[in-house]
């Protein structure tokens, strides 16, 4: 008789854990991938809930090449990637895949040098001389020369890379790529490269953490992980010659030097702009992109993602400059605009 | 005495002492990390951390109760799965069956215990992620009602064998069929061991990270249903743990109080109530 | 058209409704059944694991055959791919583990079974079972914010100082890396090897130890020369056991080892181990050759901790046996 009551009480348990199902009109999408965006899009996915009460999206940073396999697995609604899907990657999706950018960000180099509070100016070579394990110490004539009058100590650099499939890592890699040829034949550019040295963390969030528990490191993070965790970043030197800082101006510059070579499929990359016209172009930015089904058999989930679109276009671009991350041009917001129609 | 003499008392003080010491390293270890657990964690319970759900990215005062309400749900499913095939097949080993296939039967018990859990979880994600195109809490708990089968089952193979052969004489001396008396007196007075074996599987179950990765995902919202993604103590603290955020790390501190308390609770209480479990548990 | 129970002729096995229904109340049949499904579906589960196991590896083993145990190449980009790092990492910080925990692990079983008194002895290993339930991530949090920085600190500064001349200790402290995660992974398979070791001492039988005390032997003098030896083998088969439980985990080491696929003698160095990569890498692996290597590591993973959990099982229940007279379960 106990037995049959334990039965009746699992059973109700059960039916409860069951019934808790979605309220009529309620919409859950799952999302997944890049750690770059995760501060931006965690906030507008949360004001986009509070404004749609019955829309929940549920968006988990695992990295932009997670993002693509389950977009590519079909086990999310939609991805986000820093960096864009290649035409392989295209090739194998069941359903054409359009990218749709989102907001600008930058890669900063971020250290924790023991004794160093200044902002530190690093040149390509030198950048490209620490990640290939050439460059091994800080007091290194690669560095100290870009940084006069900076006491730097004769501590072991600690390379911090992505352990995980990474945007991140394709836009460092990508501006590595061109300004390094060494790199480039050693590593190249992707999502995921054979790192000649370092430690490995686990998104922006593991790096980050990793610059900050380990004296010596140096890592490449999204330009709001450095801020909100108060950790250094230097400025990188850009075509012009210019030792830049990133920020909102700096980006921008960045976007607007390279405005006029957007694609329609909005696959662009704007690192290391050409001197001609990026005088104050920060050399290591980015978009990045959601990465939309263009066709979708649920008709309401195809609605709600529309309208996400269109409100993350306009709407949604005032909370981005709080997070540190630039606008999009006027130019692109538009042509989104027309883009979105193309979800069907 | 002679110096040999001296010298062979001496070693045997000095080792005894050195071994007295290993049990105590041993045994300190787990006070060590109750304690540091406590102080640690006990600062940042709160109601807050208990009702409210996560907050965006680098704000402060979310809380985890889709973390705590996804791994009870997880815990549930992993029963429903596992315990009915364990406890069945448990029956099957100790009453029935012959030569072969229980042998068969427990080496794979024995085999799948041994399984380490990320390729458990890599399977569920074969099997019920992909075709079904959704990660879900079915998925994970599908995951973990694997790891609790094999315990399980070896667990009332062995409180149902213990059962006094003059139970079941008995009962068939009074005229009742195999399986009434199976069920209505065997397994009843075995109920205490089984208990205790299905009890210490699922805490240990209640801690696994690796399967939930890629099954259960992640979820910063309510899980409604067994359909959808949800979040869980393991994974979450996992998540904070590896983060740079200073708010992330005081919670991943208190979800690890919660966690640490939650199976050790069940350990402490299942072992002084219902009497240990066998060796098999702890493998 | 009924039939009784205990009819012969043919028209027994009628499969009339009737006799259906008789059948089914004497439903001893159907018990069987029902609980041979059960455990069957044990054996179904099984199989099809290692079956997803093996297809899902296809690509990779035809690619790659038998040079990726020999490859230490990890390379997405290009689409090399080879297992050396991951198992060297998983070796060598498994033996780490098993240099602490065995000679801990071993001492305090002897402990245990030869000195204490059977209340201490008992709740002792109450408390040791207890941390063997203690959850990964638990590790993983412990090892990454308390481990860490006194290994970065303290710990590896003075291995470095003291030991440095041998090739382990050398290059800078991160905190993180080989030896790190050793000793995460030694805490956590401790107990593993005690309560093992434990029961195998407790199994030897009485007679040995006294008749070793009646010839003049110290405790201790009996204990490693004639109780151990005996439960030799059964301490062999805790270690592999607890070495097993060492391949397997994930969280731990992955919080804690610096996920770097590179081999170096050092132990101060980061490495990488199958388990940790398989975490790490598996949900974003994209293109079949990608997944299907990290598939052909979780394959390399279940083959040996099969073999090590099948020669543990083996060892312990023959000495077990043969000093209790009873197997145990």
């Amino acid at each position: 008789m106990r037995n049959v009551r334990v039965l009746c009480v699992l059973a109700l348990l059960l039916a409860i854990g069951t019934v808790s199902v979605l309220a009529a009109g309620q919409v859950l999408l799952n999302a997944a991938g890049a750690t770059f965006p995760y501060p931006i899009y965690s906030k507008w996915f949360d004001q986009y809930h509070q404004t749609h009460g019955n829309v929940q999206i549920n968006y988990q940073s695992i990295g932009s090449g997670g993002g693509i396999r389950q977009l590519l697995d079909k086990t999310v609604d939609f991805g986000a990637s820093d960096g864009p899907m290649s035409d392989e990657q295209l090739k194998t999706a069941s359903v054409p895949i359009l990218h749709f950018p989102t907001v600008l960000g930058a890669d900063i180099p971020s250290y924790n040098v023991p004794g160093v509070q200044t902002d530190l100016n690093f040149t390509p070579e030198a950048l490209a001389g620490i990640f290939l394990g050439k460059i091994t110490k800080w007091n290194d004539p690669a560095i100290a020369s870009a940084n006069p009058g900076v006491k730097l100590p004769g501590d072991d650099i600690v390379v911090v890379h992505r352990s995980d499939g990474s945007g991140t890592t394709y836009i460092w890699t990508d501006y590595l790529s061109k300004v390094s040829p060494e790199w480039q034949s050693k590593a190249g550019k992707g999502t995921s490269v054979n790192w000649p040295v370092g430690l490995g963390g686990k998104g922006n969030e593991g790096v980050s953490s990793l610059i900050q528990q380990t004296p010596g490191a140096i890592g490449y993070i999204e330009l709001i992980f450095a801020i909100q965790n108060k950790l250094p970043y230097g400025k990188v030197k850009n075509a012009a010659g210019v030792f830049i800082k990133a920020d909102l101006a700096s980006v921008s510059a960045a976007a607007a030097a390279t405005s006029k070579m957007m694609p329609e499929d909005f696959r662009v990359s704007i690192t290391n702009p050409p001197a001609a016209n990026a005088k104050a172009a920060y050399p290591i930015a980015s978009f990045t992109w959601l990465l939309i089904p263009s066709k979708f058999t649920d008709a309401t989930k195809r609605d709600v993602v529309k309208d996400f679109l269109k409100w993350m276009i306009t709407d949604g671009q005032n909370s981005v400059e709080a997070l540190s991350y630039a606008k999009l041009p006027k130019e692109v917001v538009a042509k989104e605009m027309k883009a979105i129609a193309l979800v069907q | 005495m002679s110096a040999r003499m001296i010298w062979r008392k001496s070693l045997n003080l000095f080792m005894l002492s050195l071994t007295a010491l290993c049990a105590l390293l041993t045994v300190s270890a787990l006070f060590f990390i109750l304690g540091y657990l406590m102080y640690n964690g006990g600062k940042d319970l709160s109601w807050n951390f208990f009702t409210h759900l996560p907050a965006p990215v680098g704000e402060e005062g979310g809380g985890m109760a889709n973390a705590i309400v996804g791994t009870l749900k997880l815990m549930l499913l992993a029963a429903v799965i596992g315990v009915p095939i364990g406890l069945l097949g448990g029956v099957y080993l100790a009453e029935f069956g012959g030569k072969t296939m229980p042998f068969l039967i427990r080496y794979t018990a024995d085999l799948l215990n041994g399984v380490p859990s990320i390729v458990i979880g890599i399977f569920a994600y074969a099997l019920v992620v992909m075709p079904m195109h959704h990660f879900s809490t079915l998925a994970g708990g599908f995951a973990l009602g694997i790891m609790v089968i094999p315990t399980v089952l070896r667990n009332t193979e062995s409180f149902l064998r213990d059962v006094p052969r003059a139970l079941r004489e008995g009962s068939f001396a009074l005229g009742t069929n195999k399986w009434r008396m199976i069920a209505t007196v065997v397994l009843p007075a075995a109920s205490r061991g089984i208990l205790t074996g299905v009890l210490l599987a699922l805490a240990r179950v209640a801690g696994e990270t690796a399967p939930l990765i890629f099954t259960a995902f992640g979820n910063r919202y309510w899980s409604p249903g067994w359909m959808q993604p949800t979040s869980s103590l393991p994974v979450i603290i996992y998540t904070y743990a590896t983060g740079p955020y200073e708010d992330w790390h005081r919670q991943a501190w208190a979800a690890g109080l919660v966690l640490l308390g939650l199976v050790l609770l069940t350990n402490i209480l299942v072992r002084t109530f219902l009497g240990g479990g066998t060796s098999y548990e702890r493998s | 058209m009924a039939t009784t129970p205990n009819a012969t002729t043919p028209a027994d096995f009628a499969w009339s409704p009737r006799a259906l229904l008789r059948r089914i109340q004497d439903a001893d049949e159907i018990a069987h059944l029902v609980t041979l499904i059960a455990a069957a579906t044990l054996l179904l589960i099984t199989v099809l694991l290692v079956y997803q196991l093996w297809v899902l590896s296809a690509e990779a083993r035809a690619k790659f055959g038998w040079s990726f145990f020999v490859t230490q190449t990890w390379d997405p980009v290009s689409g090399d791919f080879g297992a050396l790092t991951f198992i060297y990492g998983t070796l060598v910080t498994s033996a780490v583990a098993l240099f602490i925990a065995v000679p801990l692990g071993v001492g305090a079983a002897i402990f245990l079974a030869e000195l204490a008194p059977p209340k201490l002895s008992s709740s002792l290993t109450f408390v040791s079972d207890l941390l063997a339930a203690v959850p990964s991530v638990i590790y993983g949090l412990l090892g990454v914010f308390l481990l860490v920085p006194i290994m970065r600190t303290s710990v590896q500064p003075f291995l470095k100082h003291t030991l440095g001349f041998l090739p382990l200790f050398r290059g800078p402290a991160y905190g993180i890396g080989f030896l790190t995660a050793g000793i995460v992974l030694a805490i956590m398979i401790v107990p593993f090897v005690l309560s093992v070791s434990r029961e195998v001492l407790l199994a030897v039988p009485r007679d040995q130890r006294e008749a070793a005390l009646a010839l003049g032997a110290t405790k201790w003098e009996s204990t490693a020369k004639v109780v151990v030896p005996a439960a030799r083998i059964g301490i062999f088969g805790s270690v592999f056991l607890a070495l097993a439980r060492a391949l397997g985990e994930t969280m731990a080491v992955t919080m804690v080892i610096g996920n770097n696929p590179k081999i170096a003698a050092s132990l101060f160095s980061p490495g990488y181990s199958i388990a940790a990569v398989l975490a790490n890498e598996f949900s974003e692996a994209t293109g079949n050759l990608y997944l299907s290597a990290l598939i052909e590591l979780g394959l390399v993973l279940f083959i040996l901790t099969f073999i090590l959990n099948g020669l543990a099982r083996l060892l312990i229940v023959v000495t077990t046996s043969r000093g209790s007279g009873v197997l145990p379960t």
